[in-house]
């Protein structure tokens, strides 16, 4: 691992100072760690966050959940609390990772996670040092990826340049329940909503639109340097408690997801009022299927409508030679979600 | 920031504090060095395993403040007031095994046993945890424990062994 010099915050003020001037937060680790052994960060100054009582907790107030930065996966999917108000999220969050790494991995950090992409993750000192193409970690040299056959690319959102997908789990439950990630910073605090905290690698191009701005392929939130995630904020009511997150993967644990869903809906007796669906791992944020929301509104939840709307929600994916089945195991996997979110699955 | 605020200070080298296996002490050891290599390198408790150093085996498996963690995605620093037990602070002083090391040896938990370490770390906590209401409750809450030689129907066993004396005693 590189070298690096480390200091404890006291507090919040203190940590965002340090933020801006350059430093990164640690808080669980099971991140920054491995991006500092594969050379994927390049700091010199890494300031501790992960004792400070005021990023921590899971409370319910005014008609939402607030979950702390610090409350770590497990807290979150042990918390009965959670597990009635937004079932998804206690799901999503015990679906990651193993139990050890859940123990120390936050929820502020789990949503700044990078792509699992094989070809990004590897050891590398410096740009010149790849192996292989990647345009993320040596911008311009291209991607090694698209072409592989590698499943876990992709389907929405990608570019010529990169196709890489958002692997979090936590962040498609928050996505679905239009959560709202509450940050701090040198320029004071400032909420995002859930749905437009990541950038797809067209939304990183469209922020970023100067040729050979980097920026444009390694962008990957909205989060501005020197800012820090404080907390989320979680809408409860009909919809969340109506949820359920569903993780298809090659393994029956601790693997990433090949397609995941957290769907959510509120029913009228038999009909549905309000649906939401985002997928995972079919792209660099999580992707809510508004289109196939809107059109079950009304509907019966029932196998027929729901893969109604799914199809045709579905036909703006763009697969790559490797990944075609993600779109079927998509819609199958959703179908699945959304009947038992509704209770009749 | 207000003008009474105190910048951070950072150093390349810190001091540690933390209790290991009951034993309190403070080392000092770079930063960036991670509780699983300073077990290792400086405390010379060669009994946690190192394997992928990513956070994808768990072989280097340890408690700290009770709860089951890899000991290669923590930095030591940040151990800093907490207690660490590793699997030389599992059975009693007096060489006693723990029920759950008892277990894996009666249901014969291992091959190579590179992974043990780690396993049993993590089956004391998931024992305490109450994740062996069934056997696949564990498989589950043992998946962060890879074993290449895939010992996992005796691993199972041994766990539900465990928790059940667990239960009666």
């Amino acid at each position: 691992m590189r070298d690096f010099a480390y200091a404890r915050a006291t507090d919040l003020t203190q940590a965002v100072a340090a933020l801006a001037d350059g430093a990164v937060a640690i808080a669980g680790g099971t991140e920054l760690l491995n991006w500092m052994r594969l050379g994927i960060a390049d700091t010199d100054a890494v300031v501790d966050i992960g004792h400070l009582a005021e990023l921590r907790g899971i409370t319910v107030e005014g008609g939402a959940l607030r979950i702390g930065a610090l409350a770590t996966l497990n807290e979150i999917g042990g918390s009965e609390l959670v597990r009635t108000a937004a079932p998804v999220l206690s799901q999503a969050c015990l679906a990651a990772a193993s139990a050890q790494l859940r123990n120390l991995a936050t929820l502020g950090g789990n949503v700044l996670q990078k792509t699992r992409c094989p070809y990004f993750r590897v050891e590398a000192a410096a740009a010149g040092a790849m192996p292989w193409p990647c345009n993320k970690r040596a911008p311009g040299t291209g991607c090694a990826a698209r072409e592989s056959g590698y499943a876990r690319l992709a389907l929405f959102g990608g570019t010529d340049e990169c196709v890489a997908t958002q692997p979090s789990d936590p962040a498609v439950a928050l996505a679905a329940l239009d959560a709202t990630v509450h940050v701090a910073g040198a320029d004071g605090p400032r909420e995002i909503p859930m749905t437009d905290f990541h950038l797809t690698q067209e939304e990183a191009r469209r922020a970023h639109p100067a040729p050979g701005d980097a920026a444009s392929v390694m962008a990957e939130n909205r989060l501005r340097r020197g800012e820090l995630i404080v907390a989320y904020s979680v809408p409860v009511g009909d919809v969340s408690r109506h949820s359920a997150y569903l993780k298809v993967r090659e393994r029956e644990s601790y693997e990433y997801a090949l397609v995941a869903v957290a769907a959510a809906v509120a029913l009228d007796g038999t009909r549905i009022r309000a649906a939401r669906i985002a997928l995972g791992s079919v792209a660099q944020k999580p992707w809510r299927l508004i289109p196939a929301e809107t059109a079950l509104a009304g509907q019966m939840l029932d196998e027929a409508s729901v893969d109604r709307a799914l199809e045709a929600a579905l036909a703006a994916a763009r697969p790559l030679a490797g990944n075609e089945f993600k779109v079927v195991l998509a819609r199958n996997a959703a179908r699945r979600a959304l009947l038992t979110a509704g209770g009749v699955a | 920031m207000g003008p009474t605020a105190q910048a951070v200070s950072f150093t390349r080298t810190v001091t540690t504090r933390m209790r290991v296996n009951g034993r309190a002490m403070a080392v000092t050891h770079e930063a960036r060095v991670s509780l699983l290599d300073l077990l290792r390198e400086r405390l010379q408790l060669t009994g946690t395993k190192k394997g992928c150093n990513e956070g994808a085996c768990g072989v280097c498996t340890v408690l700290v403040d009770g709860h089951r963690v890899n000991g290669c995605m923590i930095l030591a620093a940040s151990c800093e007031g907490r207690e660490v037990t590793t699997v030389e602070g599992l059975a009693a002083p007096g060489g006693e095994l723990h029920a759950v090391q008892q277990a894996f040896i009666d249901h014969d938990a291992f091959q190579c046993g590179y992974c043990t370490p780690g396993q049993l770390v993590s089956a004391v906590a998931c024992i305490r945890e109450g994740h062996t209401g069934s056997a696949a409750e564990i498989a589950e809450w043992m998946s962060g424990n890879l074993c290449r030689c895939a010992a996992y129907p005796q691993i199972v066993a041994a766990v539900a062994q465990a928790a059940g004396e667990k239960k009666h005693a």
